[in-house]
């Protein structure tokens, strides 16, 4: 069921004028027969910042590239898109490429590899001008000092040296705003924004999205901000298009949706999406208990230039059946911190004590059964299972490997499990591909309990899956945590599911661990400056207004 | 940068070495020594005549003096005589190896041009038919054999039609049909790599990136997809040389060429061994040499490169 | 295909998504496989049981037929003794066959050991096997078979000895590759963290996740094997002469090429046409064992 704009009141804030591009009727086939976009009415007014907020397979990005006519070969595509006067969707190739670039652009989703490994910073950005001439040429020093101009618009410093700087010399934060200035040098009308910040940090992503914001005002882009987070499309947008399965479930403004939802799936992405209803979780054990795992004094340094402390003099412990989560950006030294915990690296200096027991220097078979008691849930459920085997050989394996039980015991084990992870025994013969993401990290969680794990370390064990995959998730973890009195070690990036489940919290920034304490402290009352920062990043402060003033 | 370079020159040094133990081990394990082997097709020869012989090809020495002696020989470029003929083996060598070098250095220019052709073609065709057959023409020169395809054309230009003769005469045929032969054969992996570095090329983002900014499909290729694909392919253009010499072998024979196949079979066939030995070691050379050359000329292609170094080689497999 | 698992505990959660689903083997892939698959067995037949594919003798000509261009009963000519050279052809087969096979058995399992040894065994012994496999590469594969003939008894195994060592070196690369490629996965270091041990695992979760490319490789190879028998056959250097062997069989034609062009160019096909047809069964490999 899609819903059109035109059927219900325009929002307020923009006059009502012919729209700059509308989209009508389009569906978008796949060769193999999916229906990616099944029929989908949009329109975007001039100036004006859509977001278009799904999860992974709901049409968004497709409905997205449509506009840009950048669709695989193997997509069909029908209905219209008037942008200006023409039909998008019926123009060929060549008419295309007069379109791209200098009426329509694109930011797109992965920063890394978006940029030719093999060419300058400068030749890359200048190609714009020498794709659209516009009648008149440039000399070389035209050029330059434009592409400088340019950089220096989008905030990035030294200019002059990254012009012949390549690709893979500068941080994903700056390759970004690189993409940013090619996409606005020449000033289009529309702008299509492909999950822009998905893969920066969030402090990278809020000045990355502020220079973004900035520039669409000034050159009064209208921009189609493709997102899966709904905190920061509310934060960004002046209008959410919520999408689901091939067709628009929610087309209105922030406002009218943040205050009242009307289809059922946005309620719940909202609800997911809104900060910790319920108070961090209580502790159940006392702030007395023992630890279930701790770092003393941990060191890592990888080797050539002593500068490179990936982990510095980190310590703190891990109470029994409770969650301690890790915080911090990417190469902050949380995961290298987890790696070394469950002794999968050696630490350059520290100690490494489970369950009050010094593990520091244990040898390989003391590490394997280590291993029955400590186990680790990887971030991405994809890899983390052998492709060729069964669930149940997947989730026998340390019960075979340890010895643990005979065959018959062994299917009774598997089937248990299988429960206690809510999967269904019919399960048990299927390969890890027949499987959705989050049944797969149903899976690994059971594989990790087999052998009868006490302490689980999760490294963004939820980072690879949907917001409401995500939830899911979380909950079978708080109830393995009450039923098995499991201690959780959850390292992550995403402060909103840090909230969610941590009884303690430890930020770590630059392999240096500045802050700890209970949640509720860190997060209400944060004593360090990054911390701060952090939480200031943060996206969802329209969402968190909102809760607080329903309060 | 330096270091890269050191590193390089340094690994073709120890390669160049070890293939030069390694023959030099190989012919220690050969039933006796290169003299009596040599010699013990002619029964006329009596043992005096032998160790005579081996006085004179050192043969007679501790087997590490041996090793030295030709080690040291190397630097000076002398890398012992031939038991046939008594001649030097680098003068026996370098006699014949002119025309060989043309008919590889001119084969490999045209196996270039046709894989570039097919990639070009393969590309950027909007037929969906031109492209399917394009795409299965390097699958079929590489299945195609040397000698059988200079014999086919042999017998099609030279006997049914008459417009080339049998033996090489200078005429531009007589050159041409050899090293067309040859390329065809050794443009087969070149354009298979080339092709499969170009495909993986264009599945990556910064392709959707170069069309967003208006670029066409021409642009894109030339200006970018080559490029990028231009490392894999060199670094595949520098392994054809074995390929490269092997055919040429095998092209001379069929043609009546004179060169270096003449020489490579006569010495296999009389077991003249310090001449096979001088053979291994020259073509194992030239392809260190080669690829070196491809090393260093890597960084221009993909700047890279250069800060990879080092991390390629894997640690243990345990925990 | 995602299953729709019913899922008690969370009834309401969105268990259905709709993200794309890998795509399930389509039938035209099947069918390919097939296509290439099928003649290869023909070949297998010829390698196997050469009489049931021809009743005329390979060896002993018939005098009186000399020289016959194709024909409804010499499918493809008899030669300068008489002898059909389809005949010839059918029952060179195996000699062929067997000493390619040979040839890549060795490459496979030599290749095997030394690209698990530089991928999991260290830095030292990654560097070390790669030193030797450079040097494999650098002397011509051609001239490697050619010195190992001449210096043993010439034969079909010191023809397929020769050719089995040149190849080692394309197997180790790609076993090298291949392994290293699958030991970064997670679920190799998962297995480990499951109480697998260095045999366990490279057994039970490397090698066959490996198995796809090296597979194609065996295949391609068997090709490229069946080509250097050949070249060196028509060099000499294979069987002795009344045996028939591919490669020979140009050979002896090549004399004849103004009179019989049969004797070279249909020969030669039926090695061109077995190639390509490894090679597409090794592409067909590939994708069915693509993990």
């Amino acid at each position: 069921m899609s819903v059109t704009t035109a059927d219900q009141a325009a929002p307020a804030a923009l006059p009502q004028t012919a729209p700059l591009l509308a989209i009508r009727g389009l569906k978008v086939e796949y060769q193999s027969g999916t229906t990616a976009v099944g029929g989908v009415d949009l329109t975007l007014q001039a100036g004006e910042i859509v977001a278009l907020v799904g999860e992974s397979g709901s049409g968004k990005t497709t409905l997205a590239r449509s506009v840009l006519g950048l669709l695989p070969a193997s997509a069909r595509i029908s209905g219209r898109i008037d942008f200006d006067g023409t039909d998008l969707a019926s123009l060929s190739e060549k008419e295309f490429c007069r379109i791209r670039g200098r009426r329509i652009g694109l930011v797109p989703q992965d920063p890394g590899a978006s940029l030719d490994p093999v060419r300058t910073i400068g030749s890359q950005v200048a190609e714009v001008f020498r794709l659209h001439r516009d009648g008149r040429r440039r000399s070389r020093l035209e050029l330059r000092a434009e592409v400088v101009r340019l950089l220096t618009l989008v905030g990035i410093d030294r200019p002059e040296e990254r012009l012949r700087q390549y690709p893979h010399e500068l941080s994903g934060g700056l390759k970004q705003r690189v993409l940013i200035a090619i996409a606005f040098s020449l000033q289009p009308q529309v702008l299509i924004a492909d999950e822009p910040t998905s893969a920066l940090d969030v402090t990278v992503q809020r000045t990355v999205l502020e220079v973004f914001d900035r520039l669409a005002k000034e050159f009064g882009t209208a921009v189609i901000f493709v997102t899966h987070d709904l905190a920061v499309a509310t934060d960004h947008a002046d209008r959410i298009v919520v999408m689901r399965g091939g067709s628009v479930r929610e087309d209105r403004g922030v406002e009218q949706v943040l205050a009242r939802p009307e289809d059922e799936y946005t309620v719940r992405l909202l609800e997911e999406a809104a900060p910790a209803r319920a108070a961090a979780p209580a502790a159940a054990a006392s702030a007395a208990g023992t630890f279930a795992l701790e770092a003393q004094g941990l060191v890592k340094v990888f080797d050539r230039g002593a500068a490179n402390r990936a982990v510095d003099a980190v310590s703190f412990g891990v109470r029994q059946g409770t969650t301690f989560s890790l915080v911090g950006e990417s190469g902050s030294g949380k995961s290298t911190t987890a790696r070394m915990l469950m002794r999968l690296l050696d630490p350059t200096e520290g100690t490494v004590l489970v369950e009050g027991r010094d593990v520091t220097g244990l040898d390989g078979r003391g590490k394997r059964e280590l291993w029955r008691t400590l186990q680790l849930v990887y971030q991405n459920p994809d890899s983390a299972l052998d492709p060729r085997l069964r669930i149940r050989d997947i989730i026998a394996e340390p019960i075979v490997n340890f010895g643990l039980s005979g065959r018959a015991g062994q299917r009774e084990r598997v089937l248990e499990l299988l429960e206690q992870v809510n999967l269904p025994a019919r399960a048990a013969s299927a390969r890890p591909m027949e499987l959705s993401g989050g049944q797969r990290q149903r899976v690994a969680i059971a594989r990790a309990l087999a052998a009868g794990a006490r302490t689980l370390v999760l490294d963004e064990a939820l980072s690879a899956l949907d917001v409401l995959t995500q939830a899911q998730i979380l909950a079978l973890l708080e109830e393995l945590q009450r039923e098995l009195g499991l201690t959780y070690l959850f390292i992550s990036h995403d402060l909103h599911v840090v909230e969610r489940i941590s009884h303690e919290v430890g930020v770590m920034r630059r392999g240096k661990l500045v802050e700890t304490g209970p949640t509720a402290g860190i997060f209400g009352n944060p004593q360090h400056e990054y911390t701060r920062l952090l939480l200031d990043s943060n996206p969802g402060h329209r969402l968190r207004s909102l809760a607080a003033s329903n309060k | 940068m330096g270091r890269y370079v050191a590193q390089r020159i340094g690994q073709a040094l120890l390669v160049i070495w070890l293939a030069y133990t390694v023959i030099f081990l190989a012919v220690q394990l050969l039933p006796s020594d290169p003299v009596t082997i040599f010699l013990s097709t002619d029964s006329a020869v009596d043992q005096a005549t032998i160790d005579n012989m081996k006085r004179q090809y050192g043969y007679d020495q501790p087997l590490l003096v041996q090793y030295l002696a030709q080690l040291g020989g190397l630097f000076t470029g002398d890398v012992g005589y031939s038991l046939a003929s008594g001649e030097p083996v680098a003068l026996r060598i370098s006699g014949v190896v002119g025309s060989t070098i043309a008919l590889a250095l001119s084969a490999f220019a045209t196996a270039v041009v046709l894989a570039l052709a097919v990639v070009v073609v393969a590309t950027l065709t909007r037929s969906a038919l031109l492209r399917k057959v394009v795409l299965n023409l390097p699958p079929l020169f590489a299945a195609v054999p040397v000698f059988w395809l200079g014999l086919v054309l042999l017998e099609l230009l030279s006997i049914r039609w008459g417009v080339m003769s049998l033996f090489p005469d200078g005429s531009f045929l007589s050159l041409a049909v050899p090293v067309f032969v040859l390329g065809v054969h050794v443009s087969a992996p070149i354009a298979q790599v080339l092709l499969k570095s170009i495909d993986t090329v264009y599945n990556q983002p910064f392709i959707d990136v170069l069309r967003a900014k208006g670029a066409s499909a021409s642009w894109i290729f030339f200006r970018h997809a080559l490029k990028n694909a231009g490392g894999p392919a060199m670094t595949i253009t520098g392994i054809t040389v074995g390929t490269l010499l092997a055919g040429s072998v095998i092209t001379e024979t069929v043609f009546a060429r004179s060169g270096l196949g003449a020489v490579v079979l006569q010495a296999v066939t009389t077991q003249d061994v310090p001449l096979v030995q001088g053979l291994v070691l020259l073509t194992a050379s030239v392809f260190v040499a080669v690829n070196l050359a491809v090393d260093l000329l890597y960084p221009l292609l993909d700047p890279r490169i250069l800060k990879s170094n080092g991390q390629g080689s894997p640690r243990a497999l345990a925990v | 295909m995602t299953l729709h698992l019913e899922n008690p505990a969370a009834a309401s959660s969105a268990q259905t998504t709709t993200a794309p689903a890998p795509a399930r083997r389509r039938p035209s892939a099947r069918t390919g496989l097939w296509l290439t698959a099928l003649p290869l067995v023909l070949v297998l037949g010829w390698a196997l049981f050469p009489g049931l594919f021809t009743t005329a003798d390979p060896i002993a000509g018939v005098g009186a037929e000399k020289f016959l261009a194709p024909s409804a009963e010499h499918w493809f000519g008899t030669d300068h003794l008489g002898r059909d050279i389809y005949a010839r052809v059918v029952h060179g087969t195996s000699q062929t066959l067997l000493t390619a096979g040979l040839a890549v058995l060795i490459g496979l399992i030599a290749g095997t050991v030394i690209g698990l040894v530089a991928a999991t065994a260290g830095r030292v012994a990654d560097a070390a096997t790669m030193r030797l496999v450079d040097v494999l590469l650098a002397v011509p594969g051609f001239l490697i078979s050619l010195i190992v003939v001449t210096a043993f008894e010439p034969g079909p195994i010191s023809l397929g000895v020769g050719v089995g060592i040149a190849s080692i070196a394309s197997f180790a690369r790609v076993v090298r590759s291949e392994v290293l490629r699958v030991r970064n996965l997670d679920f190799v270091e998962a297995a480990f963290l499951s109480g697998g041990t260095y045999r366990s695992v490279v057994l039970r979760h490397i090698l066959p996740n490996a198995t796809g490319p090296v597979l194609s490789l065996l295949a391609v190879d068997l090709g490229a094997a069946i080509l250097a028998i050949s070249g060196l056959g028509f060099l000499g250097f294979g069987a002795p002469p009344p045996t028939p062997e591919w490669g020979l069989l140009i050979s002896e034609g090549r004399q004849y090429l103004g009179s019989a062009w049969w004797m070279t160019s249909l020969p030669g096909l039926i090695i061109v046409a077995a190639v390509v047809l490894l090679a597409a069964f090794g592409r067909q490999l590939l994708k069915i064992f693509r993990f």
